[in-house]
C-alpha cells in the first residue's frame, strides 16, 4: 500500500537549515533517514520544500483571483517536505514515519494514499 | 462538604477495586460467558452503577462480590434482551447458584486462563499482548496503542476481531495439558515481554522503538509466577525484565543524552531490582531445565557483575550467546551474538558474523547497521563506518540514540 509521510516543521527547524552550526546536525539526520529509505527500496517519490515564506496562495473567489505571500502564518507547523512509499501495511508506514527526523521535533502525518478511481466501462 | 467527602471516598474504593481486580473479575465474567466484550461492557457498566450507589449507600463489605454481581446481572439482562431464549436458562440457573456458592467464599482466580486464551495460536501474534494488557490490566486501547506505536483506531478493531475470534472460535478458558503447557505457556511469556517493549541497551546503542509498558509488563510475569510458581522461563523472563528496569536510571546522562550499556555508571543501577533478578535466576535454575529467558537473564546478570567486578565478562558472554543462538536465532540475538564475539575475539570476527546474516533480515535493522558502524570504526575502516552509521541514524527513531550515533560517526570522520 502506498502512504505518503508528510513533515511538519517549526520556524526553529526551518531557520536550522542555514545556521551554520545547526545546519550539520539538520542535514546529517535528514540525509541519513533519506538514505535508509532508498535503501530500503520503498520510495514511490518525496522531496523537500523551500521554507514557508517562500509559497504563494492563489484563491479564485467571485470570479476574482486572490494571490497571497506564504502560507497562513497561525500555523506553529508548516509542510516542510514528503515521501511516498509502499509499504505493506499502515503498522509499516508508522515506523517509517516515527524514524523521520520531523517526528523529534514537528510531527509526521501518514496519510493513505487514494487509489486510483474506477475507470468508467472498465 | 461530607456528601463529596464520601463520593471521593466511594471514587477511590472504586478506582482501587477496579486495579486490583479488574482482571479477576473479568476472567471470572469471561469464563462463564464465553464472550470477553459482552464481560468488559458488563463490567464498565458495574464500575459506572458503583460510582452512582456506593457515595449514597456507602461502600459494600465486599466490593468485588458486589461488582460481579452487578456485572452478571448486566450480562443476564444483556442476554434477556436480545432473545429470550430456553437455551439461556440453565445459564441464568447455574448462575445463580455460583453467585450463591462464591458468596462469603473467595473468588477462583481465573486469570491464567484468561493469560492462556489471549496467547492461544488461534489469535494473530501481534494482538496477543495488547489483548493481554487490555483484559487482564484493564489498559484502555489509547494508551496500549502509544506503547506499540500503532494508531490506536487500528489497535481497537484488531482488538474486537480477536475477542471475536474467541468467542466464535469457541477457545477453551483452560489451564493446557501438561504436554502442551510448555509451548502455550512460551506464547504467554512471548506477549509480555513484547508488552515490556524492545528498549534494549546495546553496545552501540539500539533504537529503543517501543517504550513499552514495563510496570505493567513486570506485574504481568508476577502474576504467572504466582499462578504457576514451577516454571523456570517464568522467573527467567522476569529477571530479564528486572536487570532493564534496574538500569532505567543510568541510559540518559543528566542532558538526556543516550549512555550505551558499556559505558554506563553503575553507581546509578539499582542494586535491590538487581538482588531481584538474581533471586528469580537462582530459583529457576534449581529445576535444571534451560530455555531462551533464562539465557537472557544469565547474559544481563553478566552485565549487572560489572557493578561488583568492575569488568565485563567477555567470554562468558560470548559462550551464553552462542547457547542462545542455538535455542532461538532471531535476528536480535544473531546481531547480539555478533557484538559477543567482537568483545571476546576482536572486532574482525564480530564483523565476519554479521556478513553472515541475510541482507533482507537486517536490511532496515537499526542494531545491525549501529553495531556494524561501530565494528568497522573499530577495525580503522573509517569510510565504510561513516556508510553504516548513516544507515543507522537513518532507522533510529529516538533523538537521543540519533545523536549519540551521529557524534560517533563525526569521530570516525577526524
Amino acid at each position: 500500500m502506498q502512504y505518503m509521510l508528510i513533515f511538519r516543521e517549526t520556524d526553529t527547524e526551518f531557520g536550522m537549515r542555514d545556521d551554520p552550526e545547526k545546519a550539520p546536525a539538520y542535514w546529517g539526520s535528514w540525509m541519513a533517514y533519506v538514505g535508509a529509505l532508498n535503501q530500503a527500496g520503498i520510495v514511490v517519490s518525496g522531496a523537500g520544500l523551500q521554507p514557508p515564506h517562500t509559497g504563494t496562495m492563489v484563491r479564485i473567489r467571485d470570479g476574482r483571483r486572490q494571490v497571497q505571500d506564504g502560507p497562513h502564518p497561525d500555523t506553529k507547523e508548516q509542510l516542510g517536505g514528503y515521501f511516498v512509499i509502499d509499504v505493506p501495511d499502515l503498522d509499516a508506514a508508522l515506523d517509517w514515519a516515527a524514524r523521520s527526523p520531523a517526528s523529534a521535533y514537528g510531527s509526521t502525518e501518514v496519510r493513505p494514499v487514494l487509489p486510483p478511481p474506477p475507470q468508467p466501462g472498465g | 462538604m461530607a456528601g463529596e467527602a464520601g463520593a471521593d471516598a466511594a471514587r477511590r474504593a472504586a478506582d482501587l477495586a477496579a486495579r486490583a481486580s479488574y482482571g479477576r473479575l473479568l476472567s471470572l465474567l469471561a469464563r462463564d460467558w464465553r464472550d470477553l466484550a459482552a464481560a468488559e461492557d458488563a463490567l464498565a457498566e458495574a464500575f459506572r452503577l458503583a460510582l452512582d450507589h456506593w457515595p449514597s449507600d456507602g461502600v459494600p463489605a465486599r466490593p468485588e462480590a458486589w461488582l460481579l454481581t452487578a456485572a452478571r446481572r448486566q450480562l443476564i439482562d444483556g442476554r434477556r434482551r436480545q432473545s429470550i431464549r430456553a437455551a439461556a436458562e440453565p445459564t441464568l440457573a447455574l448462575l445463580a447458584e455460583q453467585d450463591a456458592r462464591e458468596d462469603g467464599a473467595a473468588f477462583p482466580d481465573e486469570r491464567l486462563k484468561l493469560l492462556f486464551v489471549c496467547a492461544h495460536p488461534a489469535i494473530d501474534a501481534a494482538s496477543r499482548a495488547p489483548l493481554m494488557l487490555q483484559v487482564v490490566l484493564g489498559l484502555d486501547a489509547a494508551r496500549i496503542a502509544q506503547a506499540f506505536l500503532t494508531s490506536p483506531a487500528a489497535l481497537g478493531q484488531r482488538l474486537v476481531r480477536a475477542k471475536a475470534k474467541i468467542r466464535d472460535a469457541g477457545i477453551a478458558f483452560v489451564i493446557p495439558e501438561r504436554a502442551e503447557l510448555p509451548g502455550r505457556l512460551d506464547a504467554v511469556l512471548q506477549a509480555i515481554y513484547a508488552a515490556y517493549g524492545s528498549g534494549w541497551d546495546d553496545i552501540a546503542g539500539a533504537d529503543p522503538r517501543r517504550h513499552g509498558l514495563a510496570e505493567e509488563a513486570i506485574w504481568l510475569a508476577r502474576l504467572v509466577i504466582q499462578l504457576l510458581p514451577e516454571e523456570p522461563e517464568a522467573r527467567g523472563l522476569l529477571a530479564l525484565m528486572l536487570h532493564g528496569e534496574a538500569r532505567r536510571g543510568a541510559r540518559r546522562a543528566a542532558d538526556g543524552a543516550f549512555v550505551p550499556l558499556a559505558e554506563q555508571d553503575t553507581t546509578r543501577w539499582s542494586t535491590p531490582l538487581i538482588q531481584e533478578a538474581e533471586a528469580e535466576l537462582a530459583r529457576a535454575a534449581r529445576h535444571a531445565t534451560l530455555g531462551p529467558f533464562q539465557l537472557e537473564a544469565a547474559i544481563q546478570s553478566v552485565h549487572a557483575a560489572r557493578a561488583v567486578t568492575g569488568r565485563t565478562d567477555a567470554t562468558a558472554l560470548a559462550r551464553l550467546y552462542e547457547g542462545l543462538a542455538r535455542l532461538a536465532p532471531t535476528t536480535g540475538v544473531l546481531v547480539s551474538r555478533a557484538a559477543a564475539l567482537a568483545e571476546a575475539s576482536g572486532a574482525e570476527t564480530g564483523l565476519a558474523a554479521l556478513a553472515a546474516l541475510p541482507a533482507g533480515d537486517v536490511l532496515s535493522y537499526q542494531p545491525f547497521w549501529a553495531l556494524k558502524a561501530h565494528l568497522l570504526r573499530r577495525s580503522g575502516q573509517d569510510e565504510a563506518a561513516r556508510e553504516a552509521y548513516g544507515r543507522a541514524i537513518g532507522l533510529s527513531s529516538d533523538p537521543a540514540v540519533r545523536n549519540f550515533l551521529m557524534q560517533a560517526s563525526q569521530r570516525a570522520t577526524d
